[in-house]
């Protein structure tokens, strides 16, 4: 019998519903993953992207070493032939930046005169630690870098990360020895940022291409073209003042940000150390109350209403009408009294005559102490 | 080519495919600019979604574009699942239009593979646009969609290679 004659030939249809069964099983799986997680290193499955990061960082990194050795050959023998004109245009840059240096230590001189001056309270320096970007993810849907340094390191989710160009993105992702960057160019990435010229605020928007664009800027005709941007510090996500790019429109007029990063190959990266605001901050010592002392008009009221509060309340002058019968179930507590604020005495505005408090009026003595969780009053 | 009416080892036109399109992925990764350019990035699983569905139904093949998308969701910083479901719906879309597909030529083969890529991008496409409230910039999108189109040789190279190798799938 020929094979194409055997029952074999019956299985074509079955495996067909199988494969598309167990396509539909695959998909529902997916999908429930996809709904459940979300970019980030605190996610449900922040520690499976630790872990596989982890173990990617050194195969890219070794997928990375011929091309760093090859990058150094070439720059060796570029610099063996190029020798004389890069030693003449090293030149013309130092004659440069000699200006430029006579110029910043005139004006950290008068900064620091206007800062004591101002008793002005500048943000701390940021500790830095150097990495190597070791895989370079790009695409419409995600942009992101792989770091050879990671908390053991000190590198924490959502650190800033600069090039020697300008600001790269932010650490979304850390295990012992690998962390992933963020880049401004992600679709998810949103950053504030400021206009330098005019102090205008806007949000860089990644949309997966190479120049991210600005949104919702403040204020008419704010930006122009060759602005520069910066980091605004809102939201104590990065510092404020770090170099992000140079706004430029686009075809159809939508402001965008050509970034300084871009100016060449995310290779070195430095990770600021940098802690935001609700990290920074002493809650216990926000939290702590500093108001000022009361007035002794203040005091003798508070006073006033302590002993009011501590005096029984008053029964009620009329006593709640009887249900009519067959109206069912009837409370037999008295009708509640109506509520009303109570001002801190600190701050409320003087008063030159205070009014007494009544006690026998409902309406303006204090609310009975609080009941605990037991029933009785708290002391 | 298999020895016709040998059936197919999963190892050989499964898990060996799959594992090129993992280390495709991660070779053009390197951080490296030719003439200021990046390397690109094509979606290597996307050929075998296609590739798979064509040779023969199979009920491995779905789990196998599962993990490679797990594999593409990590390895890209991406949120889980979202490749596997494109993936699988380029994998369905071709497994749904195979009949339609046998004795035609490589021009009906080619349209058909560049509907799957665009099916699976497209979703990938809105899902990003759905959760990012932010729509993907569409230059991009169609620069990998090039790219993966561009895959197509791969997918003709899998299908010559294993499509007759199962008689029972001719």
């Amino acid at each position: 019998m020929a094979y194409r004659d055997s029952p074999f030939q019956a299985l074509k249809a079955p495996l067909t519903w199988a494969a598309a069964v167990a396509g539909v099983v695959a998909g529902l799986i997916a999908l429930g993953l996809a709904l459940t997680d979300h970019r980030s290193a605190t996610g449900p499955y922040g520690a499976v992207r630790g872990e596989f990061d982890e173990v990617m960082e050194p195969v890219t990194s070794a997928l990375y070493a011929p091309v760093r050795w090859a990058a150094s050959a070439a720059d060796f023998a570029g610099g063996y032939f190029f020798a004389v004109s890069e030693n003449r245009r090293l030149k013309a840059e130092l004659d440069d930046m000699r200006r430029w240096r006579d110029a910043a230590v005139a004006l950290k001189s008068e900064n620091e005169r206007f800062e004591a001056l101002l008793k002005l309270r500048t943000e701390p320096p940021v500790p830095m630690v150097t990495g190597r970007a070791v895989s370079d993810v790009r695409g419409p849907f995600s942009d992101a870098r792989l770091l050879d340094v990671g908390a053991a390191a000190g590198v924490k989710v959502g650190n800033p990360v600069m090039s020697e160009n300008g600001v790269v993105g932010r650490i979304v992702g850390v295990a012992r020895s690998a962390s992933r960057v963020l880049l401004l160019t992600d679709v998810e990435s949103r950053t504030p940022v400021l206009i330098n010229r005019n102090n205008a605020r806007a949000i860089l928007t990644g949309d997966g291409g190479a120049n991210p664009r600005l949104e919702f800027v403040r204020g008419q005709n704010a930006v122009q073209d060759g602005d520069v941007v910066l980091t605004s510090g809102d939201g104590g996500l990065y510092p404020r003042g770090l170099p992000v790019g140079v706004a430029a429109r686009d075809f159809r007029g939508v402001w965008r940000v050509r970034l300084y990063s871009d100016r060449g190959a995310i290779d070195f990266v430095r990770v600021l150390l940098f802690d935001d605001f609700s990290q920074a901050v002493d809650t216990a010592a926000l939290a702590a109350s500093s108001l000022p002392p009361l007035t002794a008009a203040e005091q003798a009221d508070l006073n006033a209403q302590r002993a009011a509060a501590e005096k029984p309340p008053p029964p009620p002058a009329v006593e709640a009408p009887l249900a009519p019968k067959g109206a069912g179930f009837v409370s037999s507590a008295p009708p509640p009294r109506p509520m009303v604020p109570i001002t801190a005495p600190s701050a409320r505005a003087p008063d030159p005559a205070p009014k007494k408090a009544q006690p026998s009026d409902p309406t303006l003595a204090p609310p009975p102490p609080a009941a605990n969780a037991l029933g009785s009053p708290q002391p | 080519m298999s020895r016709p009416g040998a059936a197919l080892d999963p190892a050989q036109w499964l898990a060996l495919p799959a594992l090129a399109a993992i280390v495709g992925a991660i070779c053009l990764a390197v951080p490296v600019r030719v003439g200021g350019l990046r390397l690109p990035e094509p979606v290597f699983p996307m050929a075998l979604a296609f590739s798979w569905a064509v040779i023969r139904p199979s009920v491995l093949g779905p789990f196998f574009l599962l993990a490679l998308g797990l594999f593409l969701d990590l390895f890209w910083g991406g949120r889980l699942g979202v490749w596997g479901l494109s993936l699988l719906a380029a994998y369905g879309l071709t497994l749904s239009g195979r009949s339609l597909m046998a004795g035609q030529g490589l021009a009906v083969m080619g349209a058909w593979y560049i509907a799957a890529c665009v099916l699976g991008l497209g979703f990938v496409f809105l899902f990003a646009t759905i959760v990012a409230h932010q729509q993907p910039n569409l230059m991009a999108v169609v620069w990998q969609l090039v790219w993966t189109v561009g895959l197509f040789p791969a997918v003709v190279y899998l299908t010559n290679r294993f499509e007759d190798a199962d008689v029972r799938f001719r």
